[in-house]
């Protein structure tokens, strides 16, 4: 019985080795990919490690290719609509989980309704939008319509019903006011629902491509993935070493987000999921 | 009495308060983009429609019939039924695997584990379509692994029989994760007597999966199914960043064909594309949430 056990725990260990390996192999080859020298990537595609490791795609990036400033986009934007969502999901959120006021159902439903339609939906009335505000290649045009999320009210708002009422009550009988008790009673005890909104939405921005590629039209406005997406089918196509880097660049700080993080994804996952 | 009604007036002007920020920008950037998409798709509205909305004229349903008369529309949904067919299948049946594996008992690296098999799907497409593009390149990694067992591997991105089955097996390895967490909190709630008792009744590993596990897990895989085909029914980006739609709108998918539209400035004729995806997620889910509460 003992020994059927291990051998087992040994088969299964194997197969999640193996497949762990497949999984992340991808990552594995674009590291290695990206400190190689375009002459090595051409003359041997076949070898794994560089012989010669070079930064000089990284190098590229920065000095020919103006990576700064689409790094910097990207975290401007995505930093804006992750303190966006923080803050006005939360706000209405507690005005739908513990205020009474007329028209509240009515909104409540409009968000729960529009939780189920795809992007794929409101995406093109969505640019006739911000084109007809003269938001197209703007910082605001591709901030604006991210800085709320059906989702993330719904979160807020599940969240925050559940806070006794009496602690609101006993804080109102001092004297406290709502925005008082918004800040000092409600904020502090929402971490968790916070921090899963927070990593959603910083996932989600950091990530999206589509949007801010028909909107951010010169290159002052690309975001990091717009910049990757154009090169790759653009002028560099062939140029693999540095595409390679690029997509190190694009990838690594999710990543170690998601790694310093990772309990909180998966909370966030099971709630999104669950809605 | 007037205390309290003022009191309540007061609080409803500070709740109001509170939701304005939010009311303003859900109204501009999703109720009015909601509202416009139905109107839109019943006119002949155009990019260059975008200074003079009032030049717009209703066709009535001239788009929707438009549109099923485009053959390349009609090959976009039979594209996109493919992708659905196979790729839901593949990536439930990995999801599980994974998830099964990881529920055996085993306590060492767990949580790298989890770690590994999640990460392709935190991770931008641009991105991961670069590297994948050179693994099923036709000297790519993948065929010289075929190689090695002797099968000679097709230019998989540019062969109108491969490029499909190439874009299901990405999306399968990027949407993995996600129903893997899922099923993985599923099975931790199947309750551990119920294997017990099968187990003195002698039944065998695969009689227990099959008997025991997957009954249980119902629930779950069928939340899975309809998180899963949501999403998938929308499938665009893997066609956009790996083939545009190629070779011969061989990965042409409806999603993909709404943007087409979009580039082209046919604005009303992308928004009836758009609806008629939205009738087809929102028909799924209904069929997945019938089922899930008839088998209950």
């Amino acid at each position: 019985m003992m020994y059927q056990l291990n051998r087992r725990q040994a088969l299964t260990y194997a197969f999640l080795v193996v497949a762990g390996c497949l999984t992340v192999l991808p990552f594995v080859w674009m590291l290695l990919g990206s400190v190689k020298s375009q002459g090595e990537i051409l003359r041997d595609p076949d070898g794994w490690l560089p012989r010669s490791p070079t930064l000089d795609n990284y190098h590229v990036w920065l000095t020919e290719l103006d990576l700064g400033t689409y790094l910097l986009n990207s975290v401007l934007v995505a930093g804006f609509v992750v303190l966006g969502n923080l803050l006005f999901c939360s706000m209405v959120g507690y005005a739908l989980a513990k205020l009474e006021f007329p028209g509240k159902r009515v909104l409540f439903t409009l968000i729960m309704v529009t939780l189920m339609v795809p992007g794929v939906v409101t995406f093109v009335p969505l640019f006739v939008v911000v084109a007809r505000l003269h938001l197209v290649d703007t910082y605001a045009g591709l901030i604006l319509p991210f800085l709320i999320s059906p989702l993330g009210v719904f979160l807020m708002r599940q969240f925050m019903r559940s806070v006794p009422d009496s602690l609101i009550e006993a804080a109102r009988l001092d004297g406290a006011g709502e925005v008082r008790i918004f800040t000092r009673i409600m904020l502090p005890l929402s971490g968790p629902p916070m921090a899963t909104l927070g990593i959603l939405t910083f996932l989600s921005s950091w990530n999206n491509f589509l949007w801010p590629m028909v909107v951010a039209q010169s290159q002052d406005h690309y975001t990091l993935p717009v910049a990757l997406s154009l090169y790759s089918t653009g002028e560099k196509a062939t140029d693999y070493g540095l595409l390679l880097a690029g997509s190190v660049v694009v990838i690594t700080p999710i990543v170690l987000v998601f790694i310093a993080l990772q309990r909180w994804f998966v909370q966030g996952v099971a709630t999104a999921g669950l809605k | 009495m007037s205390a309290t009604g003022s009191r309540r007036r007061g609080q409803a002007l500070v709740a109001w308060l509170f939701a304005l920020p939010f009311v303003l920008m859900f109204g501009f950037f999703m109720l009015v983009p909601l509202a416009s998409s139905i109107l839109m798709s019943f006119t002949d509205f155009r990019g260059s429609d975008v200074r003079t909305p009032t030049a717009v004229e209703f066709v009535g349903l001239g788009q929707y019939l438009d549109l099923f008369g485009d053959p390349r529309f009609r090959r976009s949904l039979l594209n996109t039924g493919y992708f659905v067919l196979f790729g839901i299948p593949l990536t439930m049946a990995v999801a599980l695997l994974l998830a099964t594996a990881l529920n055996t008992g085993i306590t060492r690296f767990r949580t790298a584990f989890r770690v590994g098999f999640y990460t392709p799907v935190v991770t931008s497409i641009v991105a991961v379509a670069v590297v994948w593009r050179f693994i099923l390149q036709p000297d790519g990694l993948l065929n010289r692994t075929l190689g090695w067992v002797g099968i000679d591997g097709p230019d998989w991105l540019h062969s109108t029989t491969w490029a499909m089955p190439a874009l299901i097996l990405m999306a399968a390895w990027r949407n993995m994760g996600t129903l893997m967490i899922i099923f993985l909190a599923g099975l931790q709630n199947v309750p551990s007597e119920l294997h017990e008792a099968a187990r003195v009744d002698g039944a065998t590993t695969w009689q227990r999966f099959f008997r025991v596990t997957l009954p249980m897990l119902r629930p779950t895989l069928l939340l899975g199914a309809v998180l899963i085909s949501v999403g998938y029914l929308q499938f665009f980006e893997e066609p956009f960043v790996m083939t545009q739609g190629g070779p011969l709108d061989a990965t042409l998918s409806a999603a993909y064909y709404t943007f087409t539209q979009f580039g082209f400035g046919e604005y009303g004729t992308a928004a009836a594309a758009s609806y008629v995806l939205f009738v087809a997620i929102a028909a799924l889910s209904l069929v997945q949430f019938r089922l899930l509460r008839s088998e209950d």
